[in-house]
């Protein structure tokens, strides 16, 4: 059985979908790319996914052993994060708060958290300020406290905008290593040259979405339509 | 060493003693309070928040009531959760809200107390509520157990949920894909500050309750990396800027609301050339 399984959900907010007819599953060792245009209900459906908000129809199954909080998930970076003091090693540490029960962090959460700095190579990090790395060492950060929750399954909103070209390289480097070792991972982006790393696409839009393989999602006209699109807006 | 004796000679008096322990505890919440409410963009909520208990208190002295804590405490606290716990949703956001609460209550509150106030000098009463220039020198035991009581409720209530409290501020989405109740944490922190702030207009009055909230905290975060780091450090600069305000005031015989600030003033600066000097 899949890690999830969403069927005709429809997502949005006061039960005024902005997105409908959504039909996806996702299994062990997926890499779905979420891609659609602006406002087509990508972030929307990732909250929806995350228990963030409650679906305007339809039906979201869990299986294959998944419960609601094994889901790592990696958010837009917030203007509130820009200048937060907090250490690298505080922020990661927070991921492993779904593996506790009292009011302080056990041995076993602080040694994750340092096996997951290590598995991301930001251990050197540990006692720097968040606020004075470069934007690819925030996301890994990010994706270590992530990761902390589950390994399960990753959730991914945008993680490359803002980084530059190597930076965005290494972090899809990244991702894809942990897909290898067996993280199911799904990814909102608005970045094409993603999708080469993707098994599947789940392209949304308003009224019906397509989920495919990523071989044949590409060579359909939906492809040509968003890569048109594209280069039309680097055009411009 | 002529002011060692003076102070000697103050300290004798309860009302000094009452006063230094107040000092040191309000210091301490709205140092611990301001932390969050700083990095969540919140930091004039401490300015907006004393006047509605402002206009409470006025209410209250209209009202001829009591204890006037049982009206200015609820309203504050209910104003607190309507401006911190709003979601993304509400028409009236962050820092209009918080300029509308304020400026409102301080004009309906000074209104209430010119209009039936039976004191003969309301300026004055105005000025000790706002400025606070006096009230922390007079005191009484029964306030002192009180202002005990919500600091130790204050940081009871800091230490177990520290790790909540850091991941609901750092990112509150997160948190609640975490499964943690951020509304819960949200109106948790909502009650305190109103309480911390009801608190601080006896030390500081209402107009300079912002300070207390805000630069030990800014200070702090000019040298420290850590969050823990700048908790820790911004409680202990916001109590020695607070015995040092005390002390000097009584010495100097200085209104204790600005002396305190200034000395919180100063440390801000000091903080800000260290900071410039490690090239941070």
């Amino acid at each position: 059985m899949a890690y999830i399984t969403c069927t005709d959900l429809s997502v949005g907010y006061n039960q005024d979908p902005v997105a409908s007819g959504i039909n996806f599953e996702i299994n062990r060792g997926d890499y779905i790319c979420v891609v659609g245009e602006n406002g087509t209900g990508k972030s929307t459906l990732m909250k929806t996914l995350l228990h963030l908000q409650s679906p305007c129809a339809g039906s979201i199954t869990l299986g294959d052993g998944l419960t609601p909080r094994e889901i790592g998930y990696l958010p837009q970076q917030t203007s509130v994060q820009r200048d937060f003091p907090a250490t690298v090693q505080e922020i990661v540490l927070s991921g492993t708060i779904t593996k506790g029960f009292g009011f302080f962090y056990s041995k076993q959460q602080r040694q994750l958290a340092e096996d997951m700095m290590e598995q991301l190579h930001i251990t050197h990090l540990a006692s720097k300020s968040y606020r004075n790395l470069s934007g690819g060492q925030q996301q890994r950060v990010l994706l270590g406290r992530a990761l902390c929750a589950t390994t399960k399954l990753l959730v991914l909103d945008e993680p490359v905008s803002g980084l530059d070209p190597s930076a965005t390289y290494e972090l899809y480097q990244l991702i894809a290593e942990l897909n290898a070792q067996g993280t199911s991972i799904l990814m909102v982006t608005h970045d094409l040259n993603s999708l080469q790393y993707a098994s599947h696409v789940l392209h949304v839009k308003k009224n019906s979405s397509i989920f495919q393989e990523r071989e044949l999602y590409v060579q359909s006209k939906h492809y040509q339509q968003v890569s048109q699109e594209d280069s039309d807006g680097l055009d411009q | 060493m002529d002011w060692i004796s003076k102070l000697q000679y103050y300290m004798e008096f309860p009302f000094v003693k009452y006063a230094l322990i107040v000092a040191i505890l309000t210091a301490l919440c709205s140092s611990l309070l301001g932390v969050i409410l700083v990095l969540r963009r919140f930091s004039y909520i401490g300015d907006g928040l004393s006047h509605v208990a402002f206009g409470a208190l006025a209410v209250a002295s209209v009202l001829k009531v009591t204890n006037q804590m049982y009206i200015i405490l609820p309203v504050t606290i209910a104003t607190a959760v309507l401006l911190l716990c709003g979601g993304k949703n509400k028409k009236l956001t962050g820092d209009a809200a918080i300029a509308i609460y304020s400026v409102g209550a301080l004009a309906i509150g000074y209104l209430l107390m010119n209009t039936f106030s039976t004191s003969a000098n309301i300026s004055g009463d105005v000025c000790t509520t706002l400025f606070g220039s006096t009230s922390i020198l007079t005191l009484t035991e029964d306030q002192v157990i009180m202002c005990a009581v919500l600091s130790i409720i204050t940081v009871i209530i800091f230490v177990l949920f520290y790790n909540r409290i850091f991941m609901v501020t750092f990112d509150e989405n997160f948190a609640k894909a975490s499964g943690i109740n951020t509304s819960f944490y949200q109106a948790l922190i909502a009650v305190i500050t109103a309480m911390v702030i009801v608190l601080a207009m006896n030390l500081v009055g209402s107009l300079l309750i912002t300070a207390l909230l805000v630069f030990p905290v800014l200070s702090a975060m000019r040298v420290f990396q850590s969050f823990r780091g700048v908790i820790i450090y911004s409680a202990v600069l916001s109590i020695c800027g607070a015995i040092t305000g005390i002390l000097v005031s009584i010495l100097a015989s200085t209104p204790v609301g600005s002396t305190i600030v200034i000395f919180d003033l100063i440390l801000f600066i000091i903080h800000c050339l260290i900071g410039m000097a490690r090239g941070e």
